[in-house]
């Protein structure tokens, strides 16, 4: 009786899964400034509208997105990390890499301003400044595009900031927005992209300390999977998608999103 | 304390809108961990028994084995099943990554050790004391498997309770083998994760009220259809 019950329970539920076979989608492997920030919300129904095609999305760091899509996980990749993208598409596991759109990184910190950079549009002097007042400091630690954009500053700055870890340096090895959260929760400076920064709403006291620094650009590209590599990789589809991201509309799409009254993320699509 | 309360006042209001997410999110987690326990039930609580009625060389290691399985980590079980499943794993070709069917393969087995070893220790109090009597019956292995299952039914269901408690609040094995997509494989606890990324703790907060109240009443339900079945066994 109870074995029946239990039978019955089981093809209730199997037979009650969403019909996934049934309609045309996507993997995206993203980031999660992109998912988080609310942009793929804003500008995937509108591919959907237009193409029929449903894009599903992964958002995790980027070292994550990528080795997901090696592994052929994942039919295209949006992610912002050129020279690990470019090696991404150089040992064939992309098949080609596009500039969709940038924004910019910002380092943020606590209202008091212990290292005393607000202000500041020197990015390096900044971070100068934060370990030699061995302010606290929360790093991504975990190979995001943030984190090597975070750890090729400090190699620019002369510092090398994980001989300091676990003492002012803190490698939370989390995502963007739960080392805000923890940055927030011990007034530790942190870099952040912009994007995520305006649409994360745990700020506390916190703003904007260091902006403005060009070598704080953030290029984002988008990459198809190789579908010679994977073959069940959905490369049409795919590439539909891609061609609409660096479309008219696509980029219309993405200079619309505003978040709080303001735009997040530009476009730059076949721009050099 | 502003936030809490501003929690509950949202968690209120999320239950009586019927926000269609928030429904469309809970009836996957109950989906895919309702199935994963079912699925353990049903290969566990057999598998219990028998290791409760025999005696053969090694059962002590498998019963220490059992019951270190008990405490996998999520997030190495899910690690487990998604190179097992990815398309660069053995089981790649299948496709399962990232639907409702791996999530449920990977609440099985974090499941499938707790509900084992529970109904091993129910099963064999109650062979202690019936082992002599069922087998003057003649009742073979079968039968008397059966018969001390449909026996100790109260205390299994307590193993199975347990189970879902397991299953419905674990995050790191589903975020990983379900990627937590929208419409897709979000369930309570990658949506409370993902909200909590956000910076958006009241309503991260929130979820995890429904999802509290959500197990308080499939505890009282439980309890419930206990108490009935025991005041029918010695009425």
């Amino acid at each position: 009786m109870i074995q029946r019950t239990l039978l019955a329970a089981i093809l209730l539920c199997v037979l009650a899964l969403p019909g996934l076979t049934a309609d045309r989608f996507i993997i995206l492997q993203s980031t999660t400034s992109t998912a988080n920030s609310g942009l793929l919300d804003e500008i995937l129904p509108k591919f959907t509208a237009a193409s029929g095609i449903t894009v599903r999305v992964v958002a995790v760091g980027t070292g994550q997105a990528l080795k997901n899509a090696r592994n052929g996980d994942g039919d295209v990749l949006l992610v912002h990390a050129t020279t690990a993208e470019q090696a991404f598409v150089a040992d064939g596991s992309g098949v080609a890499r596009h500039d969709v759109m940038f924004n910019d990184f910002v380092v943020v910190g606590p209202a008091d301003d212990p290292a005393a950079i607000a202000g500041s549009a020197d990015v390096l002097d900044a971070l100068r400044r934060i370990a030699a007042a061995t302010a606290p400091f929360a790093s991504r630690g975990d190979d995001s595009g943030t984190h090597k954009k975070e750890l090729s500053l400090w190699a620019s700055a002369g510092i090398d900031p994980v001989a300091h870890s676990g003492a002012w340096y803190r490698e939370t090895g989390s995502g963007m927005g739960a080392t805000l959260n923890t940055a927030v929760g011990m007034a530790a400076y942190a870099l952040t992209d912009r994007a995520t920064w305006i649409a994360f709403a745990n700020k506390a006291d916190f703003k904007i300390v260091s902006q403005g620094d060009k070598r704080l650009f953030n290029q984002y590209g988008v990459i198809l999977v190789n579908p010679a590599r994977h073959p069940h990789i959905k490369a049409d589809d795919g590439q539909a998608f891609i061609d609409w991201l660096l479309s008219a509309p696509g980029q219309a799409a993405i200079a619309a999103f505003r978040k709080n009254g303001q735009q997040l993320f530009f476009p730059n699509a076949g721009r050099p | 304390m502003q936030e809490a309360l501003e929690a509950l006042g949202l968690a209120g209001r999320l239950i009586v809108s019927m926000d269609g997410d928030v429904l469309e999110i809970v009836a996957l987690s109950l989906q895919v961990s309702l199935t994963a326990v079912a699925v353990s039930c049903l290969i566990g609580l057999p598998l219990g028994a028998l290791l409760a009625m025999t005696r053969f060389r090694g059962r002590n290691v498998l019963i220490v084995l059992n019951n270190a399985l008990m405490g996998l980590p999520p997030v190495v079980v899910g690690l487990a099943i998604y190179l097992a499943i990815s398309r660069a794993g053995p089981f790649g070709v299948f496709g399962l990554l990232y639907t409702p069917t791996a999530m449920i393969i990977a609440q099985t087995v974090l499941v499938l050790p707790i509900v084992t070893a529970l109904a091993r220790q129910t099963i064999e109090d109650l062979n202690a004391e019936y082992d002599d009597y069922l087998r003057s019956l003649g009742l073979g292995i079968g039968g008397r498997l059966r018969t001390l299952l449909w026996d100790g039914r109260t205390g299994l269901i307590t193993a199975a309770i347990a189970g879902m408690g397991r299953a419905i609040a674990e995050v790191g094995a589903v975020i990983i083998v379900g990627g937590n997509i929208d419409h897709v494989t979000r369930v309570m606890t990658t949506a409370i994760a993902l909200e909590t990324s956000k910076g958006e703790l009241a309503l991260a907060m929130a979820l995890g009220i429904i999802l509290m109240a959500i197990s308080l009443a499939l505890n009282a339900a439980t309890h419930a259809l206990r108490g009935d079945a025991m005041r029918r066994m010695y009425a």
